[in-house]
C-alpha cells in the first residue's frame, strides 16, 4: 500500500517521527571503509553518494557524487546482530555461603529500535531467523524480546553489488514482506509504502505529497533493472539432493585447499545461527554469568565431543557449512538457508564464491 | 513462559563410585513442586550445570517410575565432569530437562528386545535393561550385548551375571582384552551375533556406543533379518543449548538434541558412517 512521496530534503522528518515514538534509529553509516548499521540521529549522517564495489574477497567504497543515501548494496552486517546478539548473557547463578545456588534469567535490554535501510535479502534472512529462534519447539525469549521491539524501514535495492544473487534465491531486490515501511529511492526523494499498522501510523506523521505516475514508473523500472543487472546466481533453489549425492566430490578437497577455516562467512551470513555457551564466573566466586556467543562450524570446537572432533579438517567443515546452508535447511525450515546477499563472497579473505562452489559440486552455471 | 535456558537447583542425595572413572549422582530438585512434576522417558537427558564451570548433557539412567530421585551416571572426561567428581551428598548443582526423544519402549512392548552397546559402560541402555527387567512380563526375550575395550572397564559387572540368570534373557559380553577370571568372550562384541537368539522380524534393537561399532552391528542385524526400522540408535553429538537452537548437534537436517538423541535407523541412514557429519 503506497502512502506517498517524501522529498529527500524532508528525510529528517522520518527520523524525528521515530525518535518521538521512542525509537533509537540505526541506519547505514560509513565506518572503517564500509557501510555499517550504527546510531543515526541526523539525515546528514547517511552515506550520501557512496557506492560499494564488491568482488570475491574485496569490499571498497567510493564517492560517486550522486545525491542518494542508499545507492549501495550492503555492508558486512545484516539484521542478525540486532536480534541475535554476538554475545549476550542468558542467566546468572549465585552461590551463598551454605552452597545453595540461585538462578535468575538476565533479560535483554528492552530498547525500541528502528532500523533504516533494510534490504530485501536481510528481511528474508530475518524471516529465517524468526523461524529458527522463535517458531520452533521452544521460543528463545532473548531473541523474541529484541525482535518485537524492532521497526523496519526497508529500501528496495537499486544498486546490487557484483557479489549479489538475491534474484536467483527469490529474495530480492524488492522488499515484499516483514517491513513496516518500504522506500523506493529516486533522485529527489522516496516513494513510501507501509507494510504494517505501525508503518501506516508512522507514514501518517510524515508530510507526504502525492506520488506521480512518472515517479512510480521510475521506481519500478529501477528495481527491475537492478534485478537484471545481477550476474551471479545459484544453479538452482533446490540443491539439497545434488549436494548430498556428491559428498565425495573432489571439489571439496579443492575448496579446502583455499579455505582458511576462519569463519568470516558464518559471521557475515545473515542466517547462520550457531552459538556456543560459556560461563563467566567472578573472581570472588559468589556469582557467575552464563553467556552465549556466536560460534562457527569452521572452528575446531564446534563438533567436539569428549575426546573426538567430528570435523577435524577444513574439507569436512566447508562441506558441513555448504550442505547445511543450501541442503539440510530445506529439511529444517522448508527452504534454502541462503538469501543471496553475497556477503560470504566479499568478506571471504581468499574470495571463495559460494555460487561457484555450488555449481562445481552440483553442476550448472553461475553466470546467467 | 519460563526461559528454556535457565537451570534449576538440585541437590546430590547420594554419590556412588561405579569404577575408578565412573560415578553416579542421585539427585533431587530442591523445589519439591518441581521435583514432583519432573517426568522423563528412558533415553532422555538432562543438562547438568556445575556452578561457575558450565553445562553438559547427561542421560538419565534411573527408572521413570522412581519418583524419589533421578540418577545420572557420569564418566570423567572433561572440565565439567571432573568437577562433578568433587560433589558429595548435600552439594548443589543446576539441572534443566528432560530433553530429547527417548527409547521406543512402547513399541517394544510384547516383542523381543535387544540392546547392543560398546565402549565404556553405556549408561543410556542400562536404563532400558533395568526398565525391561522390572516389567519382565511386558516384553518377550531380552538380549544384552555389551562390548568393552578391557574387562576392567565393565561397570555393574555383578548385574550382568544377575541378568544372565533371568528367564528368556541372553547376556553376551565381550572384552577386547580380558584379565584373569573374565567369564565372558575375549574379542569384539560383534563376533557374537551368531549366538543371538531373537525373533528377528519383530525384534526391537536399541544401541549406543561408538559409531564404528554400531555400523558393524547394523550389518549383522540386517543380515539376521532385523528390519531397518526395528533398529534404534542413540547419536552422540555436541549439545550446548539442548533445545535445537545452538546448532552444534546437527546431523544433516536433524538436531540430535530435540529430534533424537534416539533415532530409528532409517532416519539417520543416509549420513550414517560418513565421516564429518
Amino acid at each position: 500500500m503506497e502512502s506517498g512521496f517524501l522529498p529527500r530534503t524532508r528525510f529528517q522528518t522520518l527520523l524525528d517521527a521515530l525518535h518521538r515514538a521512542g525509537y533509537r534509529c540505526v541506519g547505514p553509516r560509513v565506518r572503517d571503509g564500509a557501510i555499517v548499521y550504527d546510531t543515526l540521529t541526523r539525515a546528514e549522517e547517511l552515506p550520501r553518494g557512496m557506492r560499494d564495489r564488491q568482488a570475491p574477497g574485496r569490499y571498497r567504497l567510493e564517492q560517486t557524487g550522486n545525491p542518494r543515501f542508499f545507492s549501495w548494496a550492503n555492508g558486512p552486517q545484516a539484521l542478525k546482530p540486532f536480534v541475535f546478539a554476538p554475545q549476550e548473557p542468558l542467566w546468572r547463578s549465585e552461590r551463598n555461603a551454605s552452597g545453595e545456588i540461585r538462578f535468575a534469567e538476565i533479560s535483554p535490554p528492552a530498547e525500541r529500535l528502528a532500523i533504516i535501510g533494510v534490504r530485501a535479502c536481510d528481511l528474508a534472512a530475518l524471516r529465517l531467523q524468526d523461524r529458527h529462534f522463535q517458531e520452533g519447539v521452544v521460543a528463545d525469549s532473548h531473541y523474541a524480546a529484541r525482535r518485537r521491539n524492532l521497526i523496519l524501514i526497508a529500501v528496495h535495492c537499486t544498486h546490487p553489488a557484483d557479489t549479489c544473487f538475491c534474484v536467483s534465491t527469490g529474495d530480492g531486490p524488492r522488499a515484499t514482506q516483514d517491513f513496516d515501511l518500504a522506500l523506493s529511492e529516486l533522485d529527489d526523494g522516496y516513494l513510501v509504502q507501509a507494510g504494517s499498522e505501525p508503518g501506516r501510523e508512522l507514514a501518517a506523521q510524515l508530510t507526504l505529497t502525492r506520488a506521480t505516475a512518472a515517479q512510480r514508473e521510475a521506481a519500478a523500472r529501477e528495481i527491475e533493472e537492478s534485478a537484471k543487472s545481477q550476474t551471479r546466481r545459484l544453479p538452482s533453489r533446490q540443491l539439497r539432493d545434488a549436494l548430498f549425492a556428491n559428498l565425495e566430490h573432489p571439489r571439496w578437497n579443492d575448496v579446502a585447499e583455499r579455505c582458511l577455516s576462519c569463519g568470516n562467512c558464518t559471521a557475515v551470513c545473515p542466517t547462520c545461527f550457531c552459538h556456543s555457551e560459556a560461563e563467566e564466573p567472578t573472581l570472588a566466586g559468589d556469582h557467575s554469568r552464563h553467556l552465549r556467543l556466536w560460534d562457527s562450524c569452521f572452528t575446531q570446537g564446534h563438533s567436539y565431543i569428549h575426546g573426538l572432533t567430528i570435523r577435524a579438517d577444513t574439507r569436512t567443515r566447508y562441506r558441513q557449512w555448504l550442505t547445511h546452508k543450501l541442503g539440510s535447511w530445506h529439511d529444517q525450515y522448508g527452504r534454502s538457508g541462503c538469501v543471496g546477499c553475497g556477503r560470504c563472497i566479499a568478506w571471504c579473505p581468499v574470495g571463495i564464491d559460494i555460487t561457484e562452489e555450488a555449481a562445481a559440486i552440483c553442476g550448472g552455471g553461475t553466470h546467467g | 513462559m519460563a526461559d528454556p535456558h535457565v537451570p534449576h537447583e538440585a541437590e546430590v542425595v547420594e554419590r556412588i563410585q561405579e569404577s575408578p572413572t565412573i560415578f553416579t549422582l542421585r539427585l533431587r530438585f530442591t523445589d519439591p513442586a518441581r521435583h514432583a512434576a519432573f517426568r522423563f522417558e528412558p533415553g532422555q537427558f538432562n543438562m547438568l550445570y556445575l556452578y561457575g564451570v558450565g553445562e553438559i548433557p547427561i542421560s538419565i539412567v534411573s527408572d521413570p517410575r522412581d519418583e524419589h530421585l533421578f540418577d545420572h551416571t557420569i564418566r570423567v572426561v572433561g572440565r565439567v565432569t571432573k568437577g562433578f567428581t568433587q560433589l558429595k551428598a548435600g552439594d548443589r548443582l543446576g539441572v534443566r530437562g528432560p530433553y530429547g526423544r527417548g527409547w521406543p519402549l512402547r513399541r517394544a512392548k510384547g516383542r523381543d528386545v535387544m540392546v547392543v552397546t560398546g565402549g565404556l559402560g553405556c549408561a543410556p541402555v542400562v536404563s532400558v535393561i533395568n526398565y525391561v527387567i522390572r516389567r519382565r512380563d511386558d516384553f518377550r526375550r531380552l538380549v544384552i550385548m555389551q562390548g568393552v575395550k578391557h574387562s576392567d572397564d565393565l561397570i555393574w559387572r555383578s548385574q550382568y551375571s544377575l541378568w544372565s540368570r533371568q528367564r528368556d534373557t541372553q547376556v553376551l559380553v565381550a572384552a577386547d582384552a580380558g584379565a584373569a577370571l573374565w567369564p565372558w568372550h575375549i574379542g569384539r562384541v560383534t563376533e557374537l551375533f551368531d549366538r543371538v537368539l531373537i525373533d528377528a522380524a519383530r525384534a526391537v534393537v536399541m544401541m549406543c556406543g561408538p559409531e564404528g561399532m554400531m555400523r558393524v552391528a547394523i550389518d549383522n542385524l540386517l543380515h539376521k533379518g532385523v528390519p531397518e526400522d526395528g533398529i534404534y540408535l542413540s547419536m552422540e553429538r555436541s549439545m550446548q543449548c539442548a533445545v535445537g537452537l545452538c546448532g552444534h548437534c546437527q546431523y544433516g537436517g536433524k538436531f540430535a538434541c530435540k529430534d533424537g538423541p534416539v533415532f530409528a535407523y532409517p532416519e539417520v541412514k543416509p549420513l550414517f558412517g560418513i565421516r564429518g557429519f
